[in-house]
């Protein structure tokens, strides 16, 4: 077990082994850190296009199996090579850049959007000692880094030159930045809670219960679950490329591989939304049933990969299953709802803090922050209920009615 | 702006010094003529102030296939397959209403199996063309997954139409006088196995979106369109109904034993998107009611008619008698001679009054052909209904009046 375990580290240590025997001791002791991290580096970014590439073959078979259809089925065992023929067909393609278009942001910003959706896997706790850089200010990276979408967005739809490509630029800066809020003041409490804004630490700080157990991550995971589709333009937050409304939204422009940078960027993104969730409420890595049978059944890190990968398949639920929001409902959603629920959800956090440890505080946490909640809630859609239920107030099925003839 | 400005009075109400102090001005947009959420080639040309529509101008023209002078050349069977491509959705309906105005003008009364048949595969394609219509809307609107919900069980249904008519999409059926061919043995039993089918579709999809605050969000109040405008519009069909106006030719003016079947016409209340939606929903529910009452009463018998100005004669008869011969060629080359006159009547089809006017010159070949088709007139309301909407909204309303280009534009 421990040494499935360490695999991957054990791996890097082996890889690190040819340089100590080949270099002076000196100078190896000197590079050590930059050779580690390379050899990091390197395996993040043979991880990034590999789940890139299961995800999109996920995506397709799981919302296939949810719309009674089969997905990709031709190309190797259950379409398994799909992913591959697509990625063959991406670089195949004529990248064709448009005479109307500004050709250097039109070129830099497929570049641009994928550079932080793979540099955010830095602060990505894997597992057990699977940690790329374990940086002091992590969730501030994580902030600082998933905006930087944004202006690859704006950089991609102002260049096209492209009506569509351009209120759909618009759009998803209008979204990015108020879900960003949200999102940030989510992983606040957590902050608050683990002490620190190392993603190492906030994992090993919910080795005595994961926080989504508690009401203020219960709160937390569903604001920071949601904002984050939002923020990775996932249904049924995906205004900015509705297909039906604006084509293919900001990358109508691209072609070949390209349009494919902007693919795998969602892709990522979405992936890193639901391991950062699984990070900072699920116990990241954490293996659940430990410490009560005392051994761990799974490694660290296929504990966190299951883990995300239920919370991706959620996402791709949500695509099988939700219409997709207007740009305007979305804003609202942001702003009227995630946003004060997320700052209610500081002093939850606060008063958890403040009880003391033990039963007490799980049942006197529980009754006053959940009731916290749920009047918050109905405070919040209270007036949206009462405006709406008068006007969705009518009889399931239309009046049906004898026909009379009109008067002529 | 010049064209938005001559075309659509809306246009002056831009306050442009406001825009001037801003440094901003109205974006223009083309939807259309290939745009993922136009049904067909539909231009709407937008006048936008941010994403809000401030003025939408029309433009049709694009599927012009000159239906009704090419009807001119052909005889009265000929023109049958040309009607399949007017709402190609459900084209058999067109077939119908073609055949009964031509056998109005011939004064040709068909068998009661005929009409039976053509009263259950009309009802089929009203089915069908409300679940694509549904389908396609819902796609629109952003839930993918309906629309797999609703087509899987339209391609059962064309798998009978393929025994039945050897077609698929555009079958072309109806003869004047009658059918092409009489029923498959079994065909009952198919038709009752589908709608089976249909309904638990329909309910599938009904439980998907109906209560969902999104799709709520997005359909109630959206699109809306008053009763009175409508009628001043020449709305007919599920859109007019869905405004509140229980006007449906089946019950106002019953043909086909129409008035024999006990059958409810469904009503809105705002017309508005949602309203469209439940309305297609529920007459979904009413026409598998009218299939199973006709498949109870369907007569046997012949389905042509027995009158020798319209029917082909016997085969025994064609190929042994001098006179069944010459009356086979003379059908085939000169077509059915109809009396000159002219003549208009109109069929239910699932968007509305379907109606034919025919003009005859006593030839076998109409000498005019005028379509009425029911997308028209409700098209011509879409900017009415989108302006000063979001273009979601845009893009939900147009999916929900079901415009059908190929019968559009003709």
């Amino acid at each position: 077990m421990e040494m499935i375990e360490q695999l991957f580290v054990m791996l890097k240590q082996a890889a690190l082994a040819l340089p100590q025997a080949l270099l002076p001791a000196e100078l190896y002791a000197r590079y050590e850190g930059m050779l580690s991290l390379v050899i990091g580096i390197s395996a993040i970014l043979v991880f990034a296009p590999a789940t890139m590439l299961f995800l999109t073959w996920m995506e397709r078979k799981v919302v296939a199996r949810m719309q009674k259809r089969y997905g990709p089925n031709r190309v190797g065992k259950f379409g398994a090579l799909q992913p591959f023929a697509d990625g063959i067909k991406m670089f195949m393609k004529e990248d064709i850049i448009p005479k109307a278009v500004d050709p250097l942001l039109h070129s830099l910003a497929p570049m641009v959007i994928l550079i932080p959706a793979v540099m955010i896997f830095a602060v990505m706790p894997f597992g057990k000692d699977m940690i790329l850089v374990d940086l002091n200010i992590a969730i501030l990276f994580i902030m600082s880094i998933s905006s930087i979408e944004t202006i690859a967005i704006l950089m991609a739809g102002w260049s096209s030159r492209n009506a569509y490509s351009l209120i759909s630029s618009l759009r998803a800066a209008a979204q990015v930045i108020s879900y960003e809020i949200p999102l940030g003041f989510s992983m606040v409490a957590v902050l608050m809670m683990a002490g620190s804004m190392s993603t190492l630490d906030i994992v090993l700080a919910q080795q005595g219960g994961w926080f989504v157990l508690t009401p203020w991550g219960f709160l937390g995971f569903l604001i920071f679950f949601l904002s984050g589709a939002a923020e990775v333009n996932r249904t049924p937050f995906d205004v900015p490329e509705a297909e039906s409304e604006l084509v293919a939204g900001f990358h109508t422009e691209y072609s070949g591989m390209k349009f494919g940078l902007f693919y795998m960027a969602e892709f990522l993104g979405a992936f890193a939304i639901a391991a950062f969730s699984i990070t900072f409420f699920f116990g990241g890595w954490l293996d659940p049933f430990e410490p009560l049978l005392g051994f761990a059944i799974l490694p660290s890190w296929l504990w966190f990969m299951l883990k995300t990968y239920v919370l991706v398949f959620v996402f791709f639920w949500f695509r099988g299953t939700l219409p997709r929001l207007r740009v305007d409902l979305l804003l609202n959603f942001a702003w009227k709802y995630l946003l004060p629920m997320a700052l209610l959800n500081i002093p939850i956090a606060a008063l958890w803090f403040y009880l003391p440890a033990g039963p007490i505080r799980w049942v006197a946490g529980w009754a006053i922050g959940g009731s916290l909640i749920f009047g918050m809630h109905q405070l919040l859609t209270y007036h949206r209920v009462k405006k709406l239920y008068g006007r969705y107030e009518r009889p399931s099925r239309p009046v049906v009615t004898e026909s009379v003839p009109l008067k002529s | 702006m010049q064209r938005v400005n001559q075309l659509h009075p809306v246009a002056e109400d831009f306050e442009p010094a406001f825009y001037k102090d801003l440094h901003t001005d109205l974006m223009f947009l083309n939807m259309g003529p290939s745009h993922p959420a136009s049904h067909g080639t539909l231009r709407t040309f937008v006048a936008l102030d941010g994403e809000t529509i401030m003025a939408a101008v029309l433009e049709i023209g694009y599927l012009h296939r000159g239906f009704e002078k090419t009807a001119e050349h052909r005889t009265y069977d000929q023109v049958i397959p040309y009607t399949d491509r007017l709402n190609y959705v459900s084209a058999l309906m067109n077939n119908v209403g073609f055949a009964k105005a031509v056998e109005g003008l011939l004064g040709v009364t068909v068998p009661d199996r005929c009409i039976f048949l053509r009263v259950i595969i009309s009802e089929l394609m009203r089915i069908v063309d409300h679940l694509v219509c549904q389908g396609a809307n819902l796609v629109d609107i952003g839930a993918l997954t309906n629309f797999w919900y609703l087509f899987n069980q339209r391609e059962k249904l064309y798998d009978i139409l393929d025994k039945l008519t050897g077609a698929r999409l555009t079958n072309s059926f109806t003869r004047i006088g009658g059918l092409a061919r009489d029923a498959y043995e079994g065909f009952e039993d198919d038709v009752l196995n589908v709608l089976k089918d249909f309904e638990a579709a329909v309910l599938d999809v009904t439980r998907l979106v109906k209560k969902n605050r999104i799709f709520q969000n997005r359909t109630v109040g959206i699109g809306v369109i008053s009763a009175e405008d409508a009628i001043s519009y020449g709305f007919t069909g599920p859109c007019l109904r869905a405004s509140g106006v229980p006007y449906d030719l089946r019950a106002v003016h019953p043909y086909y034993y129409y008035d024999q079947f006990d059958f409810e016409i469904p009503v809105g209340e705002n017309g508005d998107v949602y309203d469209r939606f439940m309305v297609r929903f529920e007459e979904i529910h009413q026409s598998i009611r009218i299939i199973r009452q006709a498949l109870k009463m369907l007569p046997g018998g012949p389905v042509n008619s027995d009158d020798k100005r319209v029917s082909l004669p016997p085969k025994d008869q064609t190929y042994v008698h001098i006179e069944g011969l010459i009356n086979h060629f003379k059908h085939i080359y000169e077509g059915v001679k109809v009396p000159a006159g002219e003549f208009y009547d109109a069929t239910e089809a699932a968007n509305g009054e379907l109606g034919f006017y025919i003009v005859s010159d006593d030839s076998g070949k109409p000498y005019r052909v005028r379509c009425r088709p029911p997308c028209f007139t409700i098209f011509s309301a879409f900017p009415d209904m989108v302006e000063g909407g979001l273009i979601a909204d845009a893009i939900s309303t147009l999916g929900s009046i079901n415009i059908i280009a190929g019968e559009l534009e003709r």
